[in-house]
């Protein structure tokens, strides 16, 4: 079996080169020009906070929220770690969007045949054995490629190295479940505009708990409804016979007098 | 009569208006993108269309179900006259939640792709799965209507003989999309904000759903009844005004025990705007008429009863724009006001609705057992003239 892949992101490494984003564009074909924040053109930007260089991209996570909402099944989790997403399955209901945790998926608003665009961690290029653009083009290391387990414990190993300069948080080893894009950082995560609240449980078990419900709600629900009719709809008709039959009655009185 | 005839031409110009601008609207959505005619964002992909037109549009076409549960299987028949104008409110309610679907769907085209394509881990697969059905089911619940005005016996005998599985299957599908809509934001703890955010939002959806059920059924009775010079069923509204009053009661129970479970009672009292809303939904939708329906001296007026109904409708599309937008906006960083053009458009959808609601009042057979004209009063005359915009051909 394929072993999930992942990458490290060591903003205290990043020097706002903006190489990342370069080979991304050039990698996806997507069109070309600095960009601050993630786009509909960019995969990966970098946002400048306080000084330090965020790289903002699809964290990848281990069990996609992204993949567990969509209602036509247009992400797939693949077991090398990428979630892709397959356009001509989506019919644009923007859930994903709506859903995601980390508010990556951004959308071809200007379209007339729109689609949701994200990091797709270079699949085509993982699969041949290669690293994503961004890692290979990543001149200081910020940016490094590699099996999930390794990098965490690399992960580890730098902060038990200089426990003084990183914060002692591998952001995203069990935020939402676990991503496989991972930082580690000098200066606070919520001082760089990460979102450091986030449960620990993946969140798609959240709205399965609802829907699990679904077919006791119809089965359970069916009954009491038909026994309740069955009881007023037979107290009525017997009402209606006693009726009659009162009637009836008073219809034969009648008669003999 | 003078100011009859010039508020008439007002209504329908306002109503040419509407549609007008609603119809420029749709060429810029599909020609342009739905960033050349919203205010979305890659921050806010969820706007009007979603808060409005589609949840409260399901929400407000409640009182279908919960009034066809009444009638046949709680067997309550004194309802009968009110159901036929009720099933066909929520099944117009519908269609216009699917053309709503078609302006806010991206590749609307490729809709039916969620028949073929299934995820049932999605809740927005169970919510598109209750639209499809449950409008298949109330236009089967409406049909003896248009059958009996075509005289096709035959046919409005079969389905006579298949009511009972109809509403059963009805009230389900009902259950599981009203509460489903609420599910839709179970994904999103962090984004919305505490007041909102409950693991029960299904179930509070559902509740909520119940009590706008009963204010519709007593709003809607009011409105043909003044635009149709029909009699008002007073007595049936009361006892549906008592189902309202002790569905409120359970609901604001509920809020509250949920709040302190999730010891976020102190939000209550913070000064911010979540908070504000939160106060204006639930004092105005479920406080306020929740202690006017208790009593039966207001249940038992019209005046009372028309107000109180209004409020809980009012409340409830306050709760659902503040669950889809106000909540949402803390987190996302952004606030978000629809466009004209998206108002527009919803507008126009509602335009068209009360239309044809007109037209299906004059030519079919909605109201049954048509009961003595009550005396005319004076706000009959707006009335009267909304009317005109519906039937154009008066």
């Amino acid at each position: 079996m394929t072993k999930s892949k992942a990458m490290l992101i060591d903003l205290s490494l990043c020097i706002g080169c903006n190489s990342c984003q370069d080979a991304c564009k050039t990698t996806n074909k997507l069109t070309a020009g600095e960009e601050k924040t993630l786009s509909s053109t960019a995969y990966t930007a970098l946002e400048e906070h306080d000084g330090v260089f965020v790289r903002r991209m699809c964290q990848h996570c281990v069990d996609p929220t992204c993949a567990s909402v969509c209602p036509v099944g247009a992400f797939e989790k693949t077991p090398e770690g990428p979630v892709l997403y397959d356009e001509s399955k989506c019919i644009g209901c923007r859930y994903c969007m709506q859903a995601c945790p980390f508010q990556v998926p951004r959308y071809e608003w200007s379209s007339t045949y729109p689609r949701v665009q994200k990091c797709i961690f270079c699949h085509g290029r993982i699969t041949q054995g290669l690293q994503p653009a961004c890692a290979e083009a990543c001149p200081t290391g910020a940016t490094k490629f590699g099996d999930r387990d390794d990098l965490i414990r690399e992960a580890l190993e730098r902060m038990k190295a200089e426990p003084t300069k990183y914060v002692n948080r591998i952001y995203g080893q069990n935020d939402v479940g676990g991503t496989s894009i991972l930082y580690i950082t000098s200066v606070p995560f919520e001082k760089l505009g990460f979102k450091t609240e986030l449960q620990q449980a993946a969140l798609p078990q959240l709205t399965w708990n609802a829907l699990s419900k679904v077919p006791s709600v119809v089965t359970v629900g069916g009954s009491l409804l038909y026994g309740i009719w069955w009881i007023t709809n037979r107290r009525s008709e017997v009402q209606k016979h006693e009726q009659e039959q009162r009637e009836g009655h008073k219809g034969s009185n009648g008669n003999h007098v | 009569m003078k100011r009859f005839l010039s508020q008439l031409s007002f209504w329908k110009v306002v109503a040419g208006i509407i549609l007008l601008a609603g119809a420029y609207s749709t060429v810029v959505r599909f020609f342009g993108g739905l960033g050349a005619a919203t205010h979305l964002n890659d921050q806010f992909p969820w706007g009007l269309w979603i808060g409005f037109d589609v949840l409260c549009g399901v929400g407000l076409a409640a009182g279908g179900f919960t009034l066809a549960a009444i009638v046949y299987i709680f067997n309550i028949k004194r309802f009968e006259p009110i159901i036929r104008p009720t099933i066909l409110t929520a099944f117009m309610g519908y269609v216009l939640v699917v053309v709503a679907l078609m302006f806010d769907l991206g590749r609307p085209w490729l809709i039916w792709h969620a028949i073929i394509m299934w995820n049932p881990h999605s809740v927005m697969f169970e919510v598109a799965w209750c639209v499809m059905l449950y409008t298949s089911v109330l236009a089967l619940e409406f049909s003896p209507v248009v059958l009996e005005k075509f005289h096709m016996d035959k046919t409005k005998r079969f389905v006579k003989k298949i009511t009972i599985p109809l509403i059963i299957v009805g009230v389900l599908l009902s259950t599981l999309h009203q509460s489903s809509l609420g599910s839709l934001y179970l994904i999103v703890p962090e984004k919305l904000f505490a007041l909102w955010y409950s693991p029960y939002l299904p179930v509070f959806f559902y509740v909520s759903a119940i009590a706008v059920g009963c204010a519709m059924i007593i709003f809607e009775s009011f409105m043909s009844s003044r635009a149709f010079h029909r009699g008002l069923e007073l007595n049936l509204l009361t006892e549906v005004a008592r189902i309202a009053v002790m569905v409120l009661g359970v609901f604001m129970v509920m809020t509250v025990v949920d709040l302190a479970d999730r010891k976020v009672l102190p939000l209550l009292f913070q000064a911010r705007t979540e908070t504000y809303f939160f106060w204006l939904e639930k004092m105005v939708g479920v406080i306020i008429p929740f202690f006017l329906l208790a009593q039966k001296k207001v249940r038992e007026n019209e005046t009372g009863l028309f107000w109180s109904a209004a409020m809980i409708i009012i409340g409830f599309v306050l709760n659902r724009l503040n669950i889809s937008i106000t909540g949402m906006e803390g987190w996302a960083g952004k606030s978000y006001f629809p466009s004209w053009m998206e108002i527009s458009v919803t507008l126009s959808i509602v335009a068209v609705g009360f239309i044809v609601f007109g037209l299906a009042a004059k030519y079919l057979p909605l109201f049954k057992h048509e009961q003595h004209e009550r005396p005319r009063k004076p706000e009959d005359e707006w009335i009267e003239d909304l009317r005109s915009v519906s039937q154009p051909n008066l």
